[in-house]
Protein backbone atom coordinates (compact mmCIF):
# COMPACT_ATOMS: atom_id res chain seq x y z
CA UNK A 1 0.00 0.00 0.00
CA UNK A 2 1.59 3.34 -1.27
CA UNK A 3 1.62 5.96 1.22
CA UNK A 4 -0.11 9.24 0.85
CA UNK A 5 2.07 12.15 0.36
CA UNK A 6 2.74 13.84 3.75
CA UNK A 7 0.69 16.60 5.13
CA UNK A 8 2.62 20.32 5.10
CA UNK A 9 2.70 22.02 8.34
CA UNK A 10 3.15 19.40 10.77
CA UNK A 11 6.42 17.63 12.26
CA UNK A 12 7.03 14.51 11.32
CA UNK A 13 4.54 12.18 13.11
CA UNK A 14 2.68 15.59 14.32
CA UNK A 15 4.03 15.53 17.80
CA UNK A 16 6.78 17.83 18.23
CA UNK A 17 10.22 16.74 18.67
CA UNK A 18 10.07 17.60 22.53
CA UNK A 19 7.27 15.80 23.55
CA UNK A 20 8.46 12.77 21.53
CA UNK A 21 11.81 12.97 23.47
CA UNK A 22 9.50 12.81 26.39
CA UNK A 23 7.43 10.15 25.59
CA UNK A 24 10.17 8.26 24.46
CA UNK A 25 12.15 8.25 28.05
CA UNK A 26 8.90 7.34 29.61
CA UNK A 27 9.12 4.25 27.23
CA UNK A 28 12.88 3.74 27.85
CA UNK A 29 11.69 3.81 31.99
CA UNK A 30 8.75 1.40 30.89
CA UNK A 31 10.93 -1.27 29.20
CA UNK A 32 13.49 -0.99 32.31
CA UNK A 33 10.70 -1.91 34.70
CA UNK A 34 8.72 -4.30 33.39
CA UNK A 35 4.64 -3.83 33.95
CA UNK A 36 5.33 -0.87 35.82
CA UNK A 37 2.88 2.14 35.26
CA UNK A 38 4.92 5.59 33.89
CA UNK A 39 2.96 8.60 33.92
CA UNK A 40 4.12 10.97 30.92
CA UNK A 41 3.05 13.60 29.96
CA UNK A 42 -0.25 13.41 27.78
CA UNK A 43 -1.09 15.76 24.91
CA UNK A 44 -3.98 16.32 23.54
CA UNK A 45 -4.04 14.50 20.06
CA UNK A 46 -6.77 14.97 17.19
CA UNK A 47 -9.20 12.23 18.18
CA UNK A 48 -11.17 11.78 21.31
CA UNK A 49 -10.22 10.06 24.49
CA UNK A 50 -10.95 6.53 23.92
CA UNK A 51 -10.04 6.40 20.94
CA UNK A 52 -6.09 5.39 20.98
CA UNK A 53 -4.72 8.54 22.21
CA UNK A 54 -1.95 6.59 24.31
CA UNK A 55 -1.55 4.48 21.30
CA UNK A 56 -0.93 6.86 18.82
CA UNK A 57 1.36 8.90 21.04
CA UNK A 58 3.88 5.66 21.57
CA UNK A 59 3.66 5.06 18.06
CA UNK A 60 4.40 9.28 17.63
CA UNK A 61 7.17 9.08 19.23
CA UNK A 62 8.89 5.96 18.41
CA UNK A 63 7.63 5.63 14.54
CA UNK A 64 10.87 5.95 12.07
CA UNK A 65 11.17 6.78 8.09
CA UNK A 66 11.85 3.13 7.69
CA UNK A 67 9.05 1.74 9.83
CA UNK A 68 5.99 -0.12 8.29
CA UNK A 69 2.84 0.33 10.05
CA UNK A 70 0.10 -1.39 10.64
CA UNK A 71 -3.07 -0.83 12.52
CA UNK A 72 -5.72 -2.88 14.02
CA UNK A 73 -8.39 -2.60 15.72
CA UNK A 74 -10.38 -5.54 16.97
CA UNK A 75 -8.12 -8.11 15.21
CA UNK A 76 -9.41 -6.32 11.80
CA UNK A 77 -7.15 -3.41 9.56
CA UNK A 78 -10.28 -2.37 8.13
CA UNK A 79 -12.75 -0.69 10.89
CA UNK A 80 -13.16 2.96 11.21
CA UNK A 81 -10.66 3.38 14.17
CA UNK A 82 -7.96 1.31 12.18
CA UNK A 83 -8.44 3.06 8.80
CA UNK A 84 -8.29 6.41 10.50
CA UNK A 85 -4.99 6.12 12.71
CA UNK A 86 -3.54 4.40 9.59
CA UNK A 87 -4.58 7.69 7.26
CA UNK A 88 -3.10 10.09 10.41
CA UNK A 89 0.63 8.48 10.50
CA UNK A 90 0.42 7.86 6.64
CA UNK A 91 -0.57 11.42 5.72
CA UNK A 92 2.06 13.44 8.74
CA UNK A 93 5.17 10.99 8.37
CA UNK A 94 4.73 9.43 4.84
CA UNK A 95 5.55 5.83 6.08
CA UNK A 96 4.80 2.72 4.65
CA UNK A 97 1.61 1.42 5.71
CA UNK A 98 0.62 -2.21 5.12
CA UNK A 99 -2.46 -4.50 6.32
CA UNK A 100 0.22 -7.67 6.96
CA UNK A 101 1.55 -8.57 10.05
CA UNK A 102 4.66 -10.31 8.87
CA UNK A 103 5.27 -7.02 6.61
CA UNK A 104 4.86 -4.69 9.43
CA UNK A 105 7.55 -3.19 11.48
CA UNK A 106 5.61 -1.70 13.89
CA UNK A 107 1.75 -2.45 14.79
CA UNK A 108 -0.92 -0.27 16.67
CA UNK A 109 -3.58 -2.30 17.98
CA UNK A 110 -6.49 -1.92 20.05
CA UNK A 111 -7.89 -5.27 21.30
CA UNK A 112 -5.80 -8.04 19.75
CA UNK A 113 -2.74 -9.11 18.91
CA UNK A 114 -2.52 -10.98 15.77
CA UNK A 115 -2.86 -14.39 15.20
CA UNK A 116 0.19 -15.08 13.29
CA UNK A 117 3.27 -15.41 15.33
CA UNK A 118 5.16 -11.76 16.08
CA UNK A 119 9.08 -12.22 14.99
CA UNK A 120 12.24 -9.81 16.62
CA UNK A 121 12.01 -6.64 16.01
CA UNK A 122 8.78 -5.69 15.87
CA UNK A 123 6.38 -3.77 18.21
CA UNK A 124 3.42 -3.96 19.22
CA UNK A 125 1.70 -0.41 20.63
CA UNK A 126 -1.28 -1.23 22.47
CA UNK A 127 -4.58 1.53 23.30
CA UNK A 128 -4.93 1.17 26.34
CA UNK A 129 -8.06 2.83 28.28
CA UNK A 130 -7.31 1.88 31.82
CA UNK A 131 -3.88 0.93 32.90
CA UNK A 132 -4.54 0.29 36.54
CA UNK A 133 -5.39 -3.16 37.22
CA UNK A 134 -6.86 -2.60 40.66
CA UNK A 135 -8.88 0.14 39.57
CA UNK A 136 -12.45 -1.14 40.51
CA UNK A 137 -11.34 -2.55 43.24
CA UNK A 138 -9.27 0.18 45.27
CA UNK A 139 -10.49 3.50 44.42
CA UNK A 140 -7.33 5.61 45.65
CA UNK A 141 -4.66 6.14 43.27
CA UNK A 142 -2.07 6.64 46.24
CA UNK A 143 -3.26 3.68 47.36
CA UNK A 144 -2.79 1.40 44.42
CA UNK A 145 0.50 3.10 44.12
CA UNK A 146 1.32 1.63 47.68
CA UNK A 147 0.21 -1.75 46.74
CA UNK A 148 2.01 -1.99 43.36
CA UNK A 149 5.67 -0.90 45.31
CA UNK A 150 4.94 -3.02 47.93
CA UNK A 151 3.94 -5.79 45.60
CA UNK A 152 0.75 -6.39 47.69
CA UNK A 153 -2.00 -7.75 45.25
CA UNK A 154 -4.10 -9.83 47.68
CA UNK A 155 -6.86 -7.91 46.32
CA UNK A 156 -7.00 -9.24 43.06
CA UNK A 157 -6.80 -12.72 44.55
CA UNK A 158 -10.14 -11.39 46.34
CA UNK A 159 -11.50 -10.70 43.20
CA UNK A 160 -10.83 -13.72 40.98
CA UNK A 161 -11.81 -15.77 44.41
CA UNK A 162 -15.37 -14.38 43.99
CA UNK A 163 -15.54 -14.90 40.27
CA UNK A 164 -15.01 -18.90 41.37
CA UNK A 165 -17.08 -18.59 44.73
CA UNK A 166 -20.20 -17.03 42.87
CA UNK A 167 -20.06 -18.52 39.26
CA UNK A 168 -17.74 -21.14 39.08
CA UNK A 169 -14.72 -19.72 37.43
CA UNK A 170 -12.73 -16.60 36.67
CA UNK A 171 -15.44 -14.86 34.82
CA UNK A 172 -12.57 -11.89 33.44
CA UNK A 173 -12.53 -12.74 29.79
CA UNK A 174 -10.90 -9.61 28.47
CA UNK A 175 -8.64 -7.30 30.56
CA UNK A 176 -7.49 -10.41 32.19
CA UNK A 177 -5.00 -9.25 35.04
CA UNK A 178 -1.38 -10.89 34.22
CA UNK A 179 1.64 -10.73 36.31
CA UNK A 180 5.05 -9.41 34.59
CA UNK A 181 8.27 -10.81 35.35
CA UNK A 182 7.06 -12.06 38.96
CA UNK A 183 6.59 -8.76 40.06
CA UNK A 184 4.27 -6.19 38.72
CA UNK A 185 0.35 -6.80 38.59
CA UNK A 186 -0.67 -5.26 35.32
CA UNK A 187 -3.64 -4.97 33.05
CA UNK A 188 -3.07 -6.20 29.38
CA UNK A 189 -5.10 -3.78 28.00
CA UNK A 190 -9.02 -5.22 26.82
CA UNK A 191 -7.30 -7.77 24.64
CA UNK A 192 -9.30 -10.99 24.76
CA UNK A 193 -7.58 -13.54 27.63
CA UNK A 194 -7.60 -15.64 23.95
CA UNK A 195 -4.18 -13.19 23.88
CA UNK A 196 -3.11 -13.49 26.73
CA UNK A 197 -0.57 -16.83 26.45
CA UNK A 198 1.01 -13.98 23.20
CA UNK A 199 2.15 -12.10 25.75
CA UNK A 200 4.12 -14.35 27.80
CA UNK A 201 8.10 -14.62 26.16
CA UNK A 202 6.84 -12.51 23.27
CA UNK A 203 10.17 -11.89 20.93
CA UNK A 204 8.60 -8.26 20.08
CA UNK A 205 8.50 -5.39 22.41
CA UNK A 206 4.93 -4.35 23.87
CA UNK A 207 4.33 -0.92 24.54
CA UNK A 208 1.20 0.24 26.83
CA UNK A 209 0.03 3.57 26.04
CA UNK A 210 -2.59 4.84 27.71
CA UNK A 211 -3.86 8.73 26.95
CA UNK A 212 -6.44 10.01 29.47
CA UNK A 213 -5.06 8.12 32.19
CA UNK A 214 -1.75 9.53 31.38
CA UNK A 215 0.06 6.11 31.67
CA UNK A 216 2.80 3.97 29.74
CA UNK A 217 3.61 0.48 30.81
CA UNK A 218 6.02 -2.08 28.57
CA UNK A 219 6.84 -6.06 27.96
CA UNK A 220 9.97 -6.16 26.76
CA UNK A 221 10.90 -8.61 24.29
CA UNK A 222 11.11 -11.89 25.93
CA UNK A 223 9.72 -11.35 29.11
CA UNK A 224 8.00 -13.88 31.17
CA UNK A 225 3.80 -12.62 32.01
CA UNK A 226 1.79 -15.42 33.53
CA UNK A 227 -1.99 -15.29 33.61
CA UNK A 228 -3.30 -15.15 37.72
CA UNK A 229 -5.55 -17.95 38.30
CA UNK A 230 -5.58 -20.57 41.10
CA UNK A 231 -3.89 -23.79 41.51
CA UNK A 232 -7.45 -26.02 41.07
CA UNK A 233 -8.34 -23.75 38.36
CA UNK A 234 -6.13 -22.95 36.06
CA UNK A 235 -5.73 -20.25 33.15
CA UNK A 236 -7.42 -21.30 30.36
CA UNK A 237 -8.32 -19.63 26.78
CA UNK A 238 -11.58 -19.53 24.87
CA UNK A 239 -12.44 -22.34 22.46
CA UNK A 240 -15.07 -22.58 19.92
CA UNK A 241 -16.98 -25.45 18.84
CA UNK A 242 -17.06 -23.99 15.35
CA UNK A 243 -14.39 -23.05 12.58
CA UNK A 244 -14.31 -19.87 10.49
CA UNK A 245 -16.68 -19.72 7.54
CA UNK A 246 -13.85 -18.16 5.50
CA UNK A 247 -10.81 -20.21 6.13
CA UNK A 248 -12.02 -23.07 8.68
CA UNK A 249 -9.29 -22.21 11.20
CA UNK A 250 -10.21 -23.74 14.60
CA UNK A 251 -7.54 -22.09 16.82
CA UNK A 252 -7.91 -18.21 16.01
CA UNK A 253 -10.03 -15.92 18.01
CA UNK A 254 -14.01 -16.22 16.17
CA UNK A 255 -16.19 -13.72 15.87
CA UNK A 256 -19.82 -14.28 15.83
CA UNK A 257 -22.11 -12.51 13.48
CA UNK A 258 -25.62 -12.66 12.82
CA UNK A 259 -25.77 -12.34 9.26
CA UNK A 260 -29.69 -11.84 8.55
CA UNK A 261 -32.73 -10.85 9.63
CA UNK A 262 -33.49 -14.73 10.70
CA UNK A 263 -30.72 -14.74 13.28
CA UNK A 264 -28.12 -16.52 11.06
CA UNK A 265 -25.03 -17.03 12.94
CA UNK A 266 -22.08 -17.14 11.00
CA UNK A 267 -18.26 -17.60 12.72
CA UNK A 268 -15.30 -15.27 11.44
CA UNK A 269 -11.83 -15.10 12.44
CA UNK A 270 -11.57 -11.63 14.47
CA UNK A 271 -7.70 -11.04 12.80
CA UNK A 272 -8.88 -10.45 9.19
CA UNK A 273 -4.95 -10.44 8.18
CA UNK A 274 -4.76 -13.82 9.12
CA UNK A 275 -8.23 -14.61 8.06
CA UNK A 276 -6.55 -13.88 3.74
CA UNK A 277 -3.28 -15.43 4.55
CA UNK A 278 -5.23 -18.74 5.19
CA UNK A 279 -7.75 -18.34 2.13
CA UNK A 280 -4.68 -17.65 0.01
CA UNK A 281 -2.77 -20.84 1.51
CA UNK A 282 -6.36 -22.55 0.27
CA UNK A 283 -7.81 -23.33 3.36
CA UNK A 284 -11.96 -22.72 2.62
CA UNK A 285 -14.60 -22.44 4.98
CA UNK A 286 -18.21 -23.38 5.03
CA UNK A 287 -19.52 -20.45 3.08
CA UNK A 288 -17.74 -22.08 0.45
CA UNK A 289 -16.03 -19.22 -1.71
CA UNK A 290 -12.47 -18.63 -0.73
CA UNK B 1 2.46 -0.69 96.42
CA UNK B 2 2.39 3.23 95.05
CA UNK B 3 0.45 3.83 92.04
CA UNK B 4 2.13 3.17 88.22
CA UNK B 5 4.70 0.39 89.05
CA UNK B 6 4.36 -2.82 88.73
CA UNK B 7 6.72 -5.90 88.92
CA UNK B 8 6.18 -9.20 87.54
CA UNK B 9 6.07 -12.23 89.70
CA UNK B 10 9.48 -13.67 89.77
CA UNK B 11 9.03 -16.84 87.83
CA UNK B 12 12.20 -18.66 86.77
CA UNK B 13 12.50 -18.99 83.29
CA UNK B 14 11.17 -15.80 82.24
CA UNK B 15 10.89 -15.49 78.39
CA UNK B 16 11.86 -12.13 76.77
CA UNK B 17 8.89 -9.35 76.33
CA UNK B 18 6.95 -9.99 73.14
CA UNK B 19 6.48 -6.35 72.95
CA UNK B 20 7.50 -3.42 75.24
CA UNK B 21 6.65 0.27 75.18
CA UNK B 22 9.12 2.95 75.93
CA UNK B 23 8.36 6.80 76.55
CA UNK B 24 5.40 6.28 73.91
CA UNK B 25 3.75 9.58 73.02
CA UNK B 26 1.65 10.94 70.28
CA UNK B 27 1.25 14.71 70.02
CA UNK B 28 -1.64 16.69 68.22
CA UNK B 29 -0.93 19.91 67.72
CA UNK B 30 -0.09 21.01 71.20
CA UNK B 31 -1.82 18.23 72.96
CA UNK B 32 -0.34 15.47 73.83
CA UNK B 33 -2.96 12.16 72.93
CA UNK B 34 -0.82 9.88 74.67
CA UNK B 35 2.15 10.61 76.30
CA UNK B 36 5.28 8.44 78.07
CA UNK B 37 3.54 5.05 78.01
CA UNK B 38 6.23 2.11 79.08
CA UNK B 39 5.16 -1.65 79.46
CA UNK B 40 5.87 -5.10 78.25
CA UNK B 41 3.72 -7.29 77.19
CA UNK B 42 4.45 -11.05 77.43
CA UNK B 43 3.99 -14.04 75.52
CA UNK B 44 0.61 -15.29 76.08
CA UNK B 45 -0.52 -12.57 78.49
CA UNK B 46 -3.88 -10.35 77.52
CA UNK B 47 -3.19 -6.60 78.33
CA UNK B 48 -6.76 -4.58 79.26
CA UNK B 49 -6.12 -0.41 78.45
CA UNK B 50 -9.33 1.30 79.98
CA UNK B 51 -9.72 4.58 80.68
CA UNK B 52 -12.80 7.20 79.33
CA UNK B 53 -13.53 8.48 76.08
CA UNK B 54 -10.86 10.87 74.60
CA UNK B 55 -8.18 9.19 77.08
CA UNK B 56 -5.79 8.20 74.51
CA UNK B 57 -6.38 4.62 74.57
CA UNK B 58 -7.26 4.22 70.83
CA UNK B 59 -4.02 6.46 69.85
CA UNK B 60 -2.55 4.21 72.25
CA UNK B 61 -3.33 1.32 69.91
CA UNK B 62 -2.79 2.49 67.05
CA UNK B 63 0.78 3.47 68.28
CA UNK B 64 1.73 -0.24 68.77
CA UNK B 65 0.36 -1.23 65.79
CA UNK B 66 2.80 1.31 64.18
CA UNK B 67 -1.17 2.72 62.23
CA UNK B 68 0.49 6.34 63.40
CA UNK B 69 3.84 7.23 63.86
CA UNK B 70 4.89 7.98 67.19
CA UNK B 71 6.29 11.91 68.20
CA UNK B 72 8.08 10.18 71.21
CA UNK B 73 9.54 6.48 72.36
CA UNK B 74 9.84 3.20 70.64
CA UNK B 75 8.06 0.10 70.32
CA UNK B 76 9.94 -2.90 70.22
CA UNK B 77 8.77 -6.64 69.40
CA UNK B 78 10.41 -10.06 69.80
CA UNK B 79 10.12 -10.56 65.70
CA UNK B 80 10.81 -14.68 64.65
CA UNK B 81 13.65 -14.86 62.90
CA UNK B 82 14.31 -17.28 60.34
CA UNK B 83 16.37 -20.18 62.97
CA UNK B 84 12.93 -19.73 64.84
CA UNK B 85 14.30 -17.99 67.33
CA UNK B 86 12.98 -14.32 67.88
CA UNK B 87 14.69 -10.98 68.19
CA UNK B 88 13.50 -7.54 69.51
CA UNK B 89 13.92 -5.01 67.51
CA UNK B 90 12.82 -1.24 67.06
CA UNK B 91 9.70 -1.25 64.74
CA UNK B 92 10.55 2.04 63.52
CA UNK B 93 13.51 0.73 62.05
CA UNK B 94 11.68 -1.67 60.06
CA UNK B 95 10.24 -1.01 55.96
CA UNK B 96 7.67 -0.15 55.57
CA UNK B 97 7.13 -3.61 53.85
CA UNK B 98 8.28 -5.52 56.61
CA UNK B 99 5.93 -3.74 59.01
CA UNK B 100 2.99 -4.52 56.15
CA UNK B 101 4.18 -8.27 56.43
CA UNK B 102 4.13 -8.20 59.95
CA UNK B 103 0.44 -6.90 60.00
CA UNK B 104 -0.88 -9.03 58.24
CA UNK B 105 0.95 -12.50 59.58
CA UNK B 106 2.16 -12.02 62.71
CA UNK B 107 -0.50 -9.37 63.94
CA UNK B 108 -4.11 -9.00 64.07
CA UNK B 109 -5.87 -6.02 64.47
CA UNK B 110 -9.53 -6.20 65.25
CA UNK B 111 -11.73 -2.58 64.99
CA UNK B 112 -14.14 -1.26 66.77
CA UNK B 113 -16.38 -1.70 64.11
CA UNK B 114 -16.69 -4.65 62.15
CA UNK B 115 -17.12 -3.17 58.75
CA UNK B 116 -14.45 -1.04 59.04
CA UNK B 117 -12.49 -4.54 59.07
CA UNK B 118 -14.15 -6.29 56.45
CA UNK B 119 -14.45 -5.69 53.40
CA UNK B 120 -18.28 -5.61 53.42
CA UNK B 121 -18.90 -6.65 49.33
CA UNK B 122 -17.11 -9.57 49.08
CA UNK B 123 -18.41 -12.89 50.40
CA UNK B 124 -17.11 -14.03 53.72
CA UNK B 125 -15.08 -16.77 52.50
CA UNK B 126 -12.79 -14.08 50.24
CA UNK B 127 -12.81 -12.11 53.51
CA UNK B 128 -11.30 -14.43 55.78
CA UNK B 129 -9.07 -16.13 53.13
CA UNK B 130 -7.84 -12.65 51.59
CA UNK B 131 -4.36 -12.63 54.22
CA UNK B 132 -3.25 -16.24 53.18
CA UNK B 133 -3.93 -15.27 49.32
CA UNK B 134 -1.70 -12.11 49.68
CA UNK B 135 0.82 -14.35 51.13
CA UNK B 136 0.51 -16.30 47.71
CA UNK B 137 -1.53 -19.20 48.77
CA UNK B 138 -3.20 -19.76 45.39
CA UNK B 139 -5.55 -23.07 45.74
CA UNK B 140 -9.11 -22.10 46.02
CA UNK B 141 -10.33 -25.94 47.56
CA UNK B 142 -7.83 -25.35 50.28
CA UNK B 143 -8.84 -21.56 50.63
CA UNK B 144 -11.81 -22.23 51.01
CA UNK B 145 -11.56 -25.04 53.28
CA UNK B 146 -9.65 -23.07 55.45
CA UNK B 147 -12.11 -20.42 55.45
CA UNK B 148 -14.79 -22.82 56.50
CA UNK B 149 -13.06 -24.23 59.04
CA UNK B 150 -11.94 -20.87 60.68
CA UNK B 151 -16.23 -20.00 59.95
CA UNK B 152 -17.00 -22.53 62.45
CA UNK B 153 -14.04 -21.82 64.70
CA UNK B 154 -15.77 -18.22 65.58
CA UNK B 155 -19.16 -20.23 65.43
CA UNK B 156 -20.54 -18.82 62.26
CA UNK B 157 -22.34 -21.31 60.02
CA UNK B 158 -19.91 -22.44 57.35
CA UNK B 159 -22.67 -22.89 55.04
CA UNK B 160 -23.11 -19.15 54.60
CA UNK B 161 -19.36 -18.83 53.56
CA UNK B 162 -20.30 -17.26 50.43
CA UNK B 163 -22.68 -14.46 52.12
CA UNK B 164 -21.29 -10.95 52.10
CA UNK B 165 -21.06 -9.77 55.75
CA UNK B 166 -23.73 -7.13 55.04
CA UNK B 167 -26.19 -9.80 55.22
CA UNK B 168 -24.95 -10.67 58.52
CA UNK B 169 -25.80 -9.30 62.33
CA UNK B 170 -23.42 -7.04 63.82
CA UNK B 171 -21.93 -10.31 66.23
CA UNK B 172 -21.88 -11.94 63.06
CA UNK B 173 -19.54 -10.14 61.55
CA UNK B 174 -17.37 -9.15 64.38
CA UNK B 175 -16.68 -13.22 64.91
CA UNK B 176 -15.86 -12.97 61.11
CA UNK B 177 -13.52 -10.23 61.30
CA UNK B 178 -11.95 -12.11 63.92
CA UNK B 179 -11.70 -15.32 62.24
CA UNK B 180 -10.19 -12.96 58.95
CA UNK B 181 -7.06 -11.89 61.60
CA UNK B 182 -6.47 -14.76 62.86
CA UNK B 183 -6.32 -17.37 60.10
CA UNK B 184 -2.44 -16.93 59.47
CA UNK B 185 -1.56 -17.95 63.19
CA UNK B 186 -1.09 -14.44 64.85
CA UNK B 187 1.19 -14.12 67.99
CA UNK B 188 -0.50 -10.87 69.07
CA UNK B 189 -3.73 -9.59 68.32
CA UNK B 190 -4.89 -5.56 69.00
CA UNK B 191 -8.08 -5.27 69.69
CA UNK B 192 -10.64 -1.84 69.98
CA UNK B 193 -13.44 -2.17 71.61
CA UNK B 194 -14.20 -4.97 70.30
CA UNK B 195 -17.53 -5.84 71.85
CA UNK B 196 -18.77 -2.10 72.19
CA UNK B 197 -21.94 -1.61 70.06
CA UNK B 198 -23.02 -5.20 70.39
CA UNK B 199 -26.12 -6.15 72.81
CA UNK B 200 -25.48 -7.73 75.74
CA UNK B 201 -25.90 -11.37 75.44
CA UNK B 202 -23.84 -11.28 72.11
CA UNK B 203 -21.43 -9.47 74.09
CA UNK B 204 -21.03 -12.26 76.47
CA UNK B 205 -21.01 -14.86 73.61
CA UNK B 206 -18.07 -12.88 71.45
CA UNK B 207 -16.19 -12.51 75.12
CA UNK B 208 -16.73 -16.40 75.39
CA UNK B 209 -14.93 -17.20 72.27
CA UNK B 210 -12.70 -14.63 72.50
CA UNK B 211 -11.32 -16.10 75.85
CA UNK B 212 -11.54 -19.90 74.76
CA UNK B 213 -9.19 -18.48 71.13
CA UNK B 214 -7.19 -17.04 73.30
CA UNK B 215 -6.09 -19.65 75.50
CA UNK B 216 -6.31 -22.12 72.65
CA UNK B 217 -3.85 -20.54 70.08
CA UNK B 218 -2.02 -18.96 73.14
CA UNK B 219 -2.10 -15.33 71.76
CA UNK B 220 -1.04 -12.07 73.44
CA UNK B 221 -3.82 -9.11 72.80
CA UNK B 222 -3.87 -5.45 73.76
CA UNK B 223 -7.78 -4.92 74.76
CA UNK B 224 -8.64 -1.55 74.80
CA UNK B 225 -12.28 -1.18 76.30
CA UNK B 226 -14.00 1.17 78.52
CA UNK B 227 -15.93 -1.83 80.25
CA UNK B 228 -14.18 -2.71 83.12
CA UNK B 229 -16.32 -6.58 83.07
CA UNK B 230 -14.39 -7.14 79.95
CA UNK B 231 -10.93 -6.78 81.32
CA UNK B 232 -11.91 -8.37 84.18
CA UNK B 233 -13.28 -11.49 81.98
CA UNK B 234 -9.83 -11.77 79.27
CA UNK B 235 -6.73 -9.91 80.88
CA UNK B 236 -4.69 -10.94 83.19
CA UNK B 237 -3.03 -7.28 83.60
CA UNK B 238 -4.37 -3.71 83.08
CA UNK B 239 -3.35 -0.01 82.28
CA UNK B 240 -5.45 2.57 83.50
CA UNK B 241 -5.07 5.87 81.12
CA UNK B 242 -6.49 9.59 82.29
CA UNK B 243 -6.25 12.50 79.64
CA UNK B 244 -3.14 10.42 77.76
CA UNK B 245 -0.88 8.75 80.70
CA UNK B 246 -1.29 5.90 82.29
CA UNK B 247 -2.21 6.48 85.72
CA UNK B 248 -2.37 2.96 87.05
CA UNK B 249 -1.13 -0.18 86.03
CA UNK B 250 -1.07 -3.36 87.88
CA UNK B 251 -2.63 -7.66 87.91
CA UNK B 252 -6.78 -6.75 86.81
CA UNK B 253 -7.77 -8.25 90.13
CA UNK B 254 -5.86 -6.06 91.75
CA UNK B 255 -6.44 -3.15 90.23
CA UNK B 256 -10.33 -3.86 90.18
CA UNK B 257 -10.70 -4.91 94.07
CA UNK B 258 -7.63 -2.45 95.37
CA UNK B 259 -7.51 0.53 93.12
CA UNK B 260 -4.62 3.02 93.71
CA UNK B 261 -5.32 6.07 92.02
CA UNK B 262 -8.08 8.11 92.38
CA UNK B 263 -9.18 8.64 89.14
CA UNK B 264 -9.25 4.55 89.15
CA UNK B 265 -10.93 4.45 92.43
CA UNK B 266 -13.72 6.71 90.40
CA UNK B 267 -13.87 3.87 87.47
CA UNK B 268 -14.16 1.23 90.02
CA UNK B 269 -17.33 2.50 91.66
CA UNK B 270 -18.79 4.15 88.32
CA UNK B 271 -20.21 1.07 87.11
CA UNK B 272 -23.37 -0.07 87.34
CA UNK B 273 -24.88 -2.99 89.46
CA UNK B 274 -28.30 -4.25 87.98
Amino acid sequence: MSAAPTAEGYTFAFLDEQTKRHVRRAILKAVAIPGHQVPFGSREMPLPYGWGTGGIQVTAAIIGREDVLKVIDQGSDDTVNAVNIRRFFARTTGVATTTRTADATLIQTRHRIPERPLRDGQIMVFQVPQPEPLFRLEPRRAETARLHALADYGLMSVRLYEDIAHLGAIAATYDYPVRVDGRYLMSPSPIPKFDNPKLHRSPALQLFGAGREKRIHAIPPYTTVESLAFEDHPFEVQRWPQACALCAATDSFLDELIVDDAGTRRHVCSDSDHCRERREAGHVGSDGSA
Amino acid sequence: MSAGTHSPPSLPPSPPPLLSARGLGKRYGARWACRDVGFDLWPGEVLAVVGESGSGKTTLLNLLAQRVPPDAGTVRYALRDDAGGTAAVDLATLSEQRRRTLARTDWGFVEQHARDGLRMTVSAGANVAERLMALGASHYGRLRATACDWMSRVELDPGRVDDTPERFSGGMQQRLQIARNLVTGPRLVFMDEPTSGLDVSVQARLLDLLRSLVDDLGLSCVIVTHDLAVARLLAQRMLVMKDGAVVEQGLTDRVLDDPQHPYTQLLVTSVLQP
